[in-house]
């Protein structure tokens, strides 16, 4: 590393709830970012005819990939609430420490209803069984 | 040793006038997915099930083809821009992280293209 002054980075802040919600936020992103890739080929697969859909519908229905989907419902949901608060931010709201540790509960019970939803909603024995 | 010093060094080489473009980006991406990402999600719950046919002509109807590329290209804007960050906090390595930026960004432009493709394949009902 070169001998620069560096701007204050993870090892030097002490570990609180509301560091937990930045770093997540980053992970959450880094799933989509995943799920995306998943996304392209399905969508590819869908445009090359039915043989290679099936064919991709069979690697896309394992059991394992359940967990997949989990993960990414779950990354969706708390992206989309984290996201927004930090446009609220963005406007230069909610910056006080108060107000900050008390969205940070927000966001945190918000999406965990909402991944809760996502679950029952797309993961229940019912969903999809054509 | 350098008897320059240090604000002499800068001088003249005069700002990128850009620092905010990647920001409002992704300011913007983030905004815009937010109806695009809930439309997504709520128009794949409406389908009864996810056999080809039922697909196929999912994708036929309305919008649906329009969202999906207008999705499909806005969250690869997003994402792109985002893992730049990643790599730029995390990776130090020059070489590695100049690889990785170009790795990240010719596969963002790769996936988005080959979604589109798809999804106008499938709208215009074309075997091409």
């Amino acid at each position: 590393m070169p001998e620069r002054p560096l701007s204050p980075f993870l090892t030097v802040y002490k570990f609180k709830y509301t560091l937990a919600t930045s770093i997540l936020n980053r992970f959450a992103g880094l799933i989509l970012s995943a799920g995306l890739v998943m996304l392209v080929y399905w969508l590819v697969a869908l445009a090359s005819g039915v043989r290679a859909y099936a064919q991709a519908r069979a690697l896309l229905s394992l059991g394992v990939m359940k967990f997949l989907y989990a993960a990414l419902l779950a990354a969706f949901a708390y992206h989309l609430i984290a996201g927004m608060r930090h446009l609220v931010w963005d406007t230069g709201r909610g910056l006080e420490k108060k107000t900050a540790e008390r969205s940070a509960w927000v966001i945190a019970c918000v999406s965990i209803v909402l991944t809760l939803i996502l679950l029952y909603c797309f993961l229940r024995p019912a969903a999809y069984t054509q | 040793m350098s008897l320059r010093s240090p604000l002499g060094r800068v001088l003249g080489r005069g700002a990128a006038k850009e620092g905010v473009h990647h920001w409002w980006l992704q300011r913007l991406t983030s905004i815009a997915l937010v109806p695009l990402s809930i439309g997504f999600v709520v128009s794949l719950l409406a389908l009864p099930a996810l056999d080809y046919s039922t697909l196929i002509a999912w994708v036929r109807q309305g919008g649906t083809a329009l969202g999906l590329i207008l999705f499909v290209l806005v969250a690869a804007r997003h994402s792109q821009l985002g893992l730049r960050v990643v790599i730029e906090d995390y990776v130090h390595t020059v070489g590695l992280k100049t690889l990785a930026l170009v790795l990240v960004d010719f596969s963002h432009v790769v996936g988005a293209a080959a979604a589109v493709l798809a999804v106008i394949k499938i709208a215009s009902g074309g075997r091409w």
